[in-house]
């Protein structure tokens, strides 16, 4: 027992995914998952293992080589970390049994797409874990960095002129973003000569380089996380990527640069900037909610609906900004207020929002897999071919559109109440709003596939590793509604704010 | 140790009355298509646990038992299920009525496709009604009440049909929209009072003067939210589309899922969350009243001008769901009791009309009032029951209908408000005016030489499972009216809550 606790499972949750990384790649196309599977599977028990540790010790710091900083790299952990970590395990592993099931039948035409997709999810998995535990901005650049590429480079998995040419466009916003954010990081550490999270908080006090590195890496952040309006690459790209891959892209790697951007701004910057920076934060966060929704109605094409979706839902993580206040992060004891709310808000919305869309992108996988079609107006008699997977469809579209009992409501409860205290009322009137519209697009798709139709031929079935995690995401989803306590519990644990 | 035992087991008790129908539901969800037998010994194993259970809390509850069971969800916030009176009230007659209505849709849906998925949405519905009952708190009864809406949209687009998906979205407007106005007052509710638990008596009516204007404000706010779902005029325009729904999702719907949540919550806000005394004080309960009169007559006299049966039932639903909300504003004892009695009376003599309508309509093909003549003679035993559940939407004595309206009555002149008999006295010349001619055409018409679009009658007038059920209802509408001053009678139980209320 002393043994398990004493493992640096910091280090095992990185090390865990690139090693199966870099295994599944040499051992090629017919034994990729021989590294894969146990991959998964490990990352996944150290993810757990770090969160009881977590749990029990409070936030850890753990030196690469025992070289502490700022002279060698350390990784940190704490309970905001873990919450995303913890995120990303769960939708991970449940994404990877889904990819199973999904390249088990598709290998012969696409011999390379199965090939390489386990390398890079893997690849991206660890790049995503480091970007959670890493304590320098140098480290989140490159960590943001290799996720950023692995993404792109699973986005244009299917080949094809469509997916190319949305993988580019991609590529494009990633390397604007990251060039952006490196700048400011330069200017930082040409001012202050460290890089370290928390020597850098002590440092930076207000003044020119801050404020202009501030918004470079502010801007950076919001190519990448596709707030309004510079989501333009984000639906092209999940909605053709192949539909294991749309899903961790929806539901995980925009969190990775949200989560960054919530560091900087609550630990680096100085607090004169959220009055200005937090308002102009709030407003695009509405245009996306309400652009996003709208957009999303528009849509004929399932997976574009799913996409434009994601846009809408990254606006509410955004409410953060306009919603809570710096004060209440550096004065110590307090532990109410609009917020904490809007801070538990935005967590809770990420962690729902990441099952339910992984959920709802598998659950467009199997209809397109067994329609050969994506088109939501010939979508009729889905409901007698997919009962699960339409089931599936309908509970992560619960947790969308923010109605109980699911963790979508938890969050639109908590950002409701924070925007209410705050007397914040457009931002009650879009939070309202946004949950109406989401319900309008959840309903269209739901509606055209429980049309009755008259043809009941079973055209192709899909496996059960196909359409079981997708029930098991999307009920996860639902359940996320009855586990605030103790996921806002751990969230709050050795908190960095 | 025995009596630690005993506490802990009441405190489950709630719970198992949602879980019955919760895990009924998963289960049946994942059975196949023609595992009937399954299906059907699970709905009435559900349904009959449910209702032992909900008999043992009656005599506690009855005895002033504490009920309740708390699950934190939220720091400050628990989800709660408690029995009290007025829980126990909506919690026997959903369990009553979901018993019976299972039984007449296993006769209804014999042989239709999907019937896997309609009995597992079937009991979700009846889940989230015993938890809107159950709800101890605000935010309880808001998570059930939305729940409600969700569960509810598969069983009214069941058919798949264009007409049947229309309906449903209209209906997904209407109550989505009430659910987020709902959502809105209810958590500014909480900003000001931190977590509202329903309590006898009221809730807050400790708040300072200065917060009056608020609290005006965030009563009719609620009250629109459970106004669509209550079918107050103008918000229920869903209500009359919706019953494009296969005939027991109609009757459910318009006796005790959805109409009747609406009421149910009005009744929370007002006499356990404001509480009536506090309510009346602010000045919001005579808007109510007035908004419940103009329901009443409005929905009355466009039930006159339908001649589509179900259509015209759909009308009188709007009508008669307002005395309960009449009930309540008016803001008297008598007036409390007439108006929670008619939850329950509204609920019988209402599930009857349906399983009747659609009786007609699966066995003779009828669906218009004008069809109708003479249909008395060949279905003998269903327009009894519908002609005893119409002279109980009247109010002719000895039904149910009748104590609900004289307690209506005496309750406005308790109150000093005369005005709310007129309104008794024109809604009863309309349930007249739109009931009595088509008794009167079944019992006295002419019948055609021959049905055109006749079943067959095995060997009663139509299947036993879609005829027990209505006489059954009808009996309770008789008998409700007929022991009314005994102990175990819908009427003793509203006089008990209303005790409790005024006197606590």
């Amino acid at each position: 027992m002393n043994g398990i606790v004493s493992i640096p499972w910091v280090a095992w949750a990185v090390l865990f995914p690139l090693a199966s990384a870099i295994l599944s790649f040499l051992l090629g196309q017919k034994r990729v998952l021989w590294a894969g599977i146990p991959g998964v599977f490990g990352t996944f028990l150290s993810v757990l293992l770090l969160s009881s540790q977590v749990w029990q010790q409070g936030p850890q710091r753990y030196a690469i080589g025992g070289w502490r900083a700022p002279l060698g790299i350390e990784w940190h952990v704490d309970g905001l970390s873990i919450v995303m970590l913890l995120m990303t395990a769960v939708s991970g592993l449940f994404i990877s049994i889904y990819a199973v099931g999904y390249y088990s039948r598709q290998s012969r035409g696409h011999k390379h797409s199965n090939n390489l997709f386990w390398p890079l999810w893997l690849f991206l998995w660890a790049a995503l874990n480091g970007l959670f535990l890493s304590a320098d901005l140098f480290n989140l650049y490159v960590t943001l960095e290799l996720a950023g590429i692995a993404a792109v480079a699973l986005v244009t998995l299917t080949g094809g002129q469509v997916a190319l040419s949305a993988g580019l466009r991609y590529l494009l916003a990633a390397l604007l973003g990251a060039m952006s954010y490196l700048m400011g990081v330069a200017l930082l550490y040409a001012s202050f000569g460290v890089l370290d999270i928390r020597m850098l908080s002590a440092l930076a006090a207000p003044g020119p380089a801050v404020f202009i590195s501030a918004t470079l890496m502010t801007l950076g952040l919001l190519i990448k996380t596709a707030l309004f309006p510079l989501h333009f690459w984000l639906p092209p790209a999940h909605a053709n990527a192949p539909a294991p891959v749309s899903a961790m892209l929806s539901g995980l790697v925009v969190k990775g640069s949200f989560y960054l951007m919530m560091r900087l701004w609550v630990e680096v910057f100085p607090s004169s900037l959220w009055p200005i920076g937090g308002q102009f934060l709030g407003v695009l966060a509405g245009a996306a909610i309400l652009w996003g929704s709208i957009m999303a109605l528009r849509q004929g094409s399932l997976k574009m609906t799913i996409a434009y979706s994601t846009v809408a839902q990254i606006g509410y993580l955004f409410l953060f900004f306009p919603l809570a206040s710096p004060r209440l992060f550096i004065a110590e004891g307090e532990v109410s207020g609009p917020g904490l709310y809007a801070f538990w808000g935005c967590v809770y919305q990420a962690l729902s929002h990441a099952l339910a869309k992984a959920a709802m992108f598998m659950a467009a996988g199997n209809i397109m897999r067994v329609l050969g079609h994506d088109c939501i107006g010939r979508m009729d008699g889905v409901n007698q071919r997919l009962p699960l997977t339409l089931f599936a469809f309908g509970l992560s579209g619960v947790s969308l559109m923010g109605l109980p009992p699911s963790g979508g409501f938890v969050a639109k409860w908590l950002l409701l109440k924070a925007a209410l205290e705050k007397e914040h009322w457009g931002l009650v009137l879009i939070i309202v709003a946004g949950g109406l519209l989401a319900s309008a697009y959840v309903f269209k798709v739901l509606k055209h596939a429980l049309a009755q139709s008259s043809q009941n031929d079973l055209l192709e079935r899909v496996p059960p590793t196909m359409d079981i995690p997708t029930l098991i995401l999307a009920t996860l989803s639902l359940l996320l509604g009855f586990t605030a306590r103790p996921l806002l519990s751990l969230l709050t644990r050795g908190s960095i704010f | 140790m025995g009596e630690w035992r005993i506490m802990n087991l009441d405190q489950w008790l709630p719970v198992f009355v949602v879980l019955s129908s919760l895990l009924t539901g998963i289960i049946i969800f994942f059975l196949k298509e023609e595992q009937h037998g399954i299906r059907t010994a699970l709905n009435m194993a559900g349904a009959i646990i449910k209702l032992i259970v909900i008999g043992v809390m009656l005599h506690g509850v009855f005895h002033e038992q504490v009920y309740e069971f708390r699950l934190p969800l939220l720091p400050g916030l628990d989800l709660v299920l408690r029995a009290d009176a007025l829980a126990m009230l909506f919690v026997v007659l959903s369990a009553v009525l979901w018993l019976v209505t299972t039984v007449y849709a296993i006769g209804y849906l014999e042989g239709s496709p999907n019937r896997s998925r309609f009995f597992a949405f079937f009991s979700l519905c009846v889940t989230s009604t015993m938890g809107i009952s159950l709800a101890g708190n605000l935010f309880t009864f808001l998570i059930f009440y939305e729940a409600l809406t969700i569960a509810t949209y598969p069983l009214v687009v069941h058919r798949g049909t264009q007409k049947a998906l229309r309906a449903g979205t209209i209906y997904l407007i209407y109550t989505l929209g009430g659910g987020a106005i709902l959502l809105t007052g209810v958590v500014w509710l909480h900003i000001l009072t931190g977590s509202v638990e329903f309590t006898q008596g009221g809730a807050i009516g400790q708040l300072g003067a200065g917060e009056r204007p608020v609290l005006t404000l965030i009563f009719f706010i609620l009250i629109l939210g459970l106004g669509v779902k209550s079918a107050l005029v103008p918000l229920h325009g869903w209500l009359p589309i919706a019953m494009v729904a296969p005939a027991p999702v109609s009757a459910l719907l318009h006796a005790v899922a959805v109409v009747k949540a609406g009421a149910f919550g009005i009744a929370r806000i007002v006499y356990n969350v404001y509480g009536i005394e506090f309510a009346a004080d602010l000045g919001v309960t005579f808007p109510l009243a007035v908004a419940a009169s103009v329901t009443i007559v409005y929905g009355s006299l466009l039930a006159l001008k339908q001649d589509e049966l179900k259509k015209r039932l759909a009308y009188s639903t709007v009508s008669q769901l307002s005395y309960i909300a009449l009930g309540m504003a008016v803001a008297g004892p008598l007036s409390m009791v007439g108006g929670l009695v008619h939850i329950v009376h509204q609920g019988i003599m209402k599930i009857t009309l349906f399983f009747c309508a659609g009786n007609l309509a699966e066995t003779l093909g009828i669906h218009h009032i004008h069809e109708m003549d003479g249909v008395g003679r060949r279905m003998p035993w269903t327009m009894a029951a519908f002609t005893v559940a119409a002279f109980g939407m009247i109010g002719v004595p000895p039904t149910a209908g009748f104590i609900s309206k004289w307690y209506l009555g005496l309750g406005a002149l308790e109150a000093e408000q005369p005005w709310v008999l007129a309104v008794l006295v024109v809604s009863t010349l309309l349930n007249a005016a739109y009931f009595l001619p088509i008794v009167r055409a079944a019992w006295f018409g002419k019948p055609p030489e021959a049905w055109s679009d006749d079943r067959g009658a095995g060997r009663f007038e139509t299947d036993w499972t879609l005829l027990a059920p209505p006489i059954f209802t009808a009996l309770l509408t008789l008998g409700a009216g007929l022991v009314a001053s005994m102990p175990i009678s819908p009427l003793q139980w509203a006089r008990l809550i209303t005790q409790r209320e005024y006197w606590p």
